[in-house]
């Protein structure tokens, strides 16, 4: 006999709601970490929603100036209007004051515009990194609303929760007995984001096919990509 | 002499068919300090005589960055200049944020002749004191473009507005048909050459008072001032100036050149022997 899942008829003819939501998910997780005269910021370019894919090649950073990148993931039709905004600001600043937005300065104004949604806001996960005005790397993140801190390291979207923990620990010692801790170089840190993200690309759907990793230093901006797994 | 009777505001026509406030406004254009606007088939500048207004003082800044793809240079109030300036860049930026694409330069100039119209037409309203050389790159090549108080623009090939521009002028329409081919640092020579002509004998172009605006298809609207504008006053050093240059406007020019019916016009007394010795 076929078994009978008793009950299922209570739940076949109940009505459905129609339900539209302004956001998506659209996957994808962000990485930045400061030295001590260099910044690193790295995003996967895989863009989804769902379990579908809508691109492999859809980087999550945004270069603004010659000293500051932002990585910003979450809903990404936010993500274009924030990155749209931002950069029609920046060039309203450089006409008025004839030089470009510090660091410290794009970061503050990013909380200020993410605020002024407070009530439907971007659903945007924002990192900034960038050189300050002393010359060392910084890093700033965000939360939707833009609530924001300056940090050593940071990582954000959908694979943060497994990677913040590998950077606390690498990056920042933490829960090591006994270790030396020794000053981070760039290379090391760009060889640490990849290994990061292939473990993150190994364990979380949303994040692989690529990333792109940008290093900011006073002479500017390189960018390397380097592919992941696109399963 | 009838004009005292229609001269008082913008809204009141002359018999002759004029409004005198908006000629008026075009003189103040001519008080600026001169400024030259040229264009090749790749480039575009601009060059601008700065003024200061004592020694002790800076010089006052003539050329202003719109866009990445256009500049303007000023004569006249430099005031209402700003306030253009600053709708211009705001025009500009809402085209890239809604269009994804620079502002063509004509739609642009277009957009000054609608604003500045507006207060020619508007009772207790004054005509913007300011006309504008435009100097901008975009799909369709490089532009000149000129802007009057009387909101009318012009595309220009090359233009000088601003105190004995003529002389700046002539030059230019001398060698008109050279400049197509010009490499940049050819048109910039021939930019400051012709500024130079407008500058009365004592006075010589200087980093201090000279400020050159190049936009082209892969350089983005960059001025230079100060020390950056010397490797091109290097390039015309030890030149002549050209014969008859500095020479002083006609006054009253406005009322000779127009082909306008003239006001009737009071016979003016013979000039007597001076008195003074």
């Amino acid at each position: 006999m076929d078994p009978v899942v008793h009950g299922i008829e209570d739940y076949k003819n109940v009505p459905k709601q129609a339900y539209f939501s302004p956001y998506a998910m659209n996957g994808g997780t962000v990485l930045a970490i400061a030295g001590e005269d260099f910044s690193v910021v790295a995003s996967d370019t895989r863009l989804s929603e769902g379990f579908s894919i809508h691109s492999r090649d859809s980087p999550k950073t945004y270069g603004l100036t010659n000293s500051t990148v932002l990585g910003a993931c979450g809903f990404h039709g936010d993500v274009l209007t924030l990155t749209k905004i931002l950069q029609a600001r920046l060039k309203m600043y450089k006409h008025e004051h004839h030089s470009e937005m510090s660091t410290k300065a794009i970061a503050a104004m990013l909380s200020t515009m993410l605020y002024y949604k407070r009530f439907f806001p971007y659903y945007v996960y924002n990192i900034l990194a960038g050189i300050d005005e002393e010359g060392k790397g910084a890093v700033y993140s965000f939360d939707p609303v833009g609530s924001y801190e300056r940090e050593a390291y940071r990582a954000g979207g959908s694979a943060s929760a497994m990677l913040q923990p590998l950077l606390d620990n690498q990056i920042g010692f933490k829960n090591q007995q006994g270790a030396t801790k020794i000053p981070l170089s760039k290379e090391k840190a760009v060889f640490l984001v990849k290994d990061v993200f292939i473990s993150a690309a190994e364990r979380d759907i949303y994040t692989g096919d690529g990333i792109v990793i940008h290093i900011i230093t006073k002479d500017g901006v390189e960018t390397e990509n380097f592919p992941l797994r696109r399963d | 002499m009838f004009r005292n009777q229609y001269d008082n505001d913008v809204t009141v026509w002359s018999p002759q068919g004029r409004i005198h406030q908006i000629e008026y406004a075009m003189e103040a254009v001519k008080q600026g300090a001169a400024t030259v606007g040229l264009k090749s088939k790749t480039h575009a500048i601009l060059v601008a005589l700065k003024r200061a207004p004592s020694e002790l003082s800076s010089y006052q800044k003539k050329i202003l960055p719109i866009d990445d793809h256009i500049g303007v240079s000023i004569a006249g109030l430099t005031a209402d200049a700003r306030v253009i300036s600053k709708y211009l860049r705001t025009e500009c930026l809402n085209s890239r944020f809604s269009y994804d694409r620079p502002l063509p330069v004509s739609r642009l100039v277009a957009m000054i002749g609608s604003k500045s119209q507006v207060p020619t037409q508007r009772y207790g309203r004054r005509p913007f004191g300011v006309g504008l050389l435009v100097a901008g790159y975009d799909e369709m090549g490089p532009h000149i473009y000129q802007t009057c108080p009387s909101a009318n623009y012009y595309d220009c090939k090359a233009m000088a507005i601003g105190a004995r521009s003529q002389s700046a002028r002539t030059y230019l329409e001398k060698f008109l048909d050279k400049f197509s081919e010009c490499n940049m640092d050819e048109l910039v020579k021939h930019g400051l050459r012709s500024l130079r002509d407008t500058l009365p004998n004592e006075v010589e172009l200087t980093t201090k008072n000279c400020s050159v605006g190049i936009v082209s298809k892969d350089t983005n609207f960059t001025i230079y001032d100060n020390n950056e504008v010397a490797k091109f006053l290097a390039m015309i050093e030890g030149e002549e100036k050209s014969p008859g240059a500095g020479a002083e406007e006609p006054a009253a020019a406005m009322e000779e050149e127009d082909k306008a019916p003239q006001d009737p016009q009071v016979a003016e007394p013979e000039v007597a022997e001076p008195m003074e010795h």
